[in-house]
């Protein structure tokens, strides 16, 4: 148990001194604001793949209607910052709010459908957040709404910490074990005693919520937010990330959040040729790897791997 | 026997749409009692299962655990007040280690809450050390301690029915039911597995009820047997009685067979 806390504090000491780093390079303007945006977007795109890596890859809940939260987090936090006049970090905290309000009210009758139901329940939820914001004109509808430019390097990077923290602390528990082995059978995993409807719920309001936080951090990342920017294939970009970087891992998802946010970043030029490296990614990784970057190991995993080995196991790896 | 039965089944059943699946049953199980239900196929065994655990709500007649009615209980409330099952085709959590598949069936001993597990509160190091202590206690009982590691899915079969097992004893039930625990099992293992099950009834105190297709085992450790056949209880009785019964004898292998029998 001293070895894993000790893990822990080590990985978020390393993580304090790869901001500081970068937040020295901004500050003496080696970094040019070009790139300080991508490291913000990648931030972002990372709390998304994270958040909804909660809801399918270790709750086995296929939603993909997770640009509906994204955008009920950009919009509540932009009518906070620009119509109400409230502070930046209320406006985060309250977009992340709303959207786990959202993620509560949706996910209560929608999670009793499975698999494709699910699916297109969610999808449906995702659509009617988007419709509902093209038609209200107190946030600009079509048109879309104007936002001052909020979120640093520092703020988005605060944000992501604290996800993949509560998100893996909470996989880390008696509470994840319970999701997972809702993923795994969910017939046993009631007959085990464990209130399945709780937890999917639960799991779903979670990942509802750092969906929020991160609509808050985009909204404040590119001057302007219109309905357009999330509808489904928004949606499909987050699911991309979780399923490329191997359900069931929160590395996984990280990595390739990183990695397709890079990609995407320098091909912007072009957005069709963007698309269509997206598809041949996915075909790639689908035929060469179909359990995704990292399957269900984490990248602590490989460090372990070495212990587990010269503890000698009767079945090996 | 003791007075008081720790579960009383009267009358129940249930149909899907027109289909009578299971009608008029009745069952009575005293404390430390080990009965066995058998049938052919299709008689409507494991549907009892699913009525018992809450899988089912029984269209009709009641179920009573310990003086409670628990017919229309969610499957997780069935198995909080001391029912717990293994399934026909095993079900266990694959991806999940061996350890880990006993810590879920812990879970609702524990009490550290969502919050206290992501702000990382002390309860939760204590919560989480109290389970893994036990759930590798527990799997030392049933020697698989050395495989704790590993998946569920790489075990060999036999220990993926003994971690079965070991689950369902972990949620701490007073009646276990087992569904075909047997099968897919060589003599071998099937001796063991007879060993098995006397153990975990003397060590916990266990009341349990068995489906099994292999008479063997049934004949051999069961005291009581009920008989199912098209959903409808046809002979109960100590094994002796069931095995001369004309009706089971009729149902497993014909009229005609009876008649020339007889």
């Amino acid at each position: 148990m001293l070895k894993k806390v000790n893990t822990f504090w080590f990985s978020i000491v390393l993580a304090f001194v790869f901001y500081g780093i970068i937040q020295l390079l901004i500050s003496t303007a080696m970094l040019n604001p070009f790139y300080t945006n991508t490291l913000i977007f990648i931030c972002i795109n990372i709390i998304l793949a994270v958040s909804l890596h909660l809801v399918i890859g270790i709750t086995g809940q296929f939603s993909i209607g997770h640009a509906g939260f994204l955008a009920l987090g950009a919009y509540i936090s932009a009518i906070m910052t620009m119509k109400l006049g409230m502070p930046f970090s209320v406006a985060l905290i309250a977009g992340g709010i709303v959207a786990a309000l959202a993620g509560l009210v949706v996910g209560v009758p929608s999670l009793r459908l499975r698999g494709d139901y699910l699916a297109i329940a969610t999808l449906g939820f995702a659509e009617i957040i988007r419709i509902i914001f093209l038609n209200i004109d107190y946030v600009g509808g079509a048109a879309g709404m104007q936002v001052t430019h909020a979120t640093t390097w520092t703020t988005s990077f605060l944000c992501l910490i604290l996800t993949i923290v509560v998100i893996a602390n909470f996989t880390n528990s008696r509470h994840g074990r319970a999701c997972i082995s809702i993923r795994e059978n969910e017939i046993a995993a009631d007959a085990m005693g464990i209130n399945t409807t709780y937890y999917k719920v639960a799991a779903f309001v979670i990942g509802s919520f750092f969906a929020g936080i991160a609509g808050g951090l985009y909204a404040h990342n590119f001057y302007i937010i219109q309905p357009v920017n999330f509808g489904f294939l928004k949606s499909f970009d987050i699911l991309i990330f979780v399923v490329l970087g191997g359900l069931g891992s929160l590395s996984g998802a990280v990595v390739s959040a990183i990695l397709l946010t890079i990609v995407s970043t320098f091909l912007q030029g072009l957005p069709e040729t963007r698309m269509i490296i997206y598809s041949l990614v996915l075909v790639m990784v689908m035929l060469y790897r179909p359990q995704g970057l990292m399957g269900t190991r984490e990248i602590t995993d490989y460090f372990g791997k070495w212990g587990r080995v010269k503890g000698g196991n009767q079945y090996g790896g | 026997m003791e007075a008081k039965p720790i579960l009383n089944v009267s009358q129940v059943g249930i149909s899907f749409g027109g289909l009578k699946a299971v009608a008029g049953f009745n069952l009575e199980l005293y404390p430390g009692e080990l009965i066995g239900l058998i049938g052919p196929n299709g008689a409507g065994k494991t549907t009892v299962f699913n009525l018992l655990t809450g899988v089912y709500t029984p269209t009709e007649g009641e179920i009573t655990f310990n003086d409670e009615r628990i017919n229309g209980l969610a499957p997780y409330k069935v198995t909080r007040k001391g029912i717990s099952r293994t399934f026909q085709n095993v079900r266990l959590f694959n991806e999940q280690s061996v350890l880990d598949n006993v810590k879920v069936a812990y879970h609702s001993l524990a009490s550290h809450s969502i919050l206290s597990s992501i702000f990382r509160l002390q309860k939760h190091f204590i919560g989480e050390q109290e389970m893994e202590a036990k759930a590798i206690d527990f799997l030392k009982i049933f020697q698989l301690d050395k495989v704790k590691d590993e998946k569920a899915k790489n075990l060999p079969y036999g220990e993926q029915r003994r971690l079965e097992i070991a689950r369902a004893l972990a949620a701490g039930p007073e009646l276990l039911l087992l569904d075909e625990p047997a099968a897919g099992m060589n003599p071998k293992e099937t001796k063991e597995l007879m060993e098995l099950i006397s153990f975990i009834r003397e060590q916990f105190n266990l009341t349990i009820l068995l489906i099994e297709h292999d008479m063997k085992l049934v004949m051999g450790i069961c005291e009581r047997i009920s008989v199912l056949d098209h959903g409808l209880l046809i002979a109960e009785g100590t094994p002796n009685e069931v095995r001369n019964h004309p009706k089971v004898i009729e149902a497993y292998l014909g009229e005609e067979v009876v008649s020339n029998h007889a």
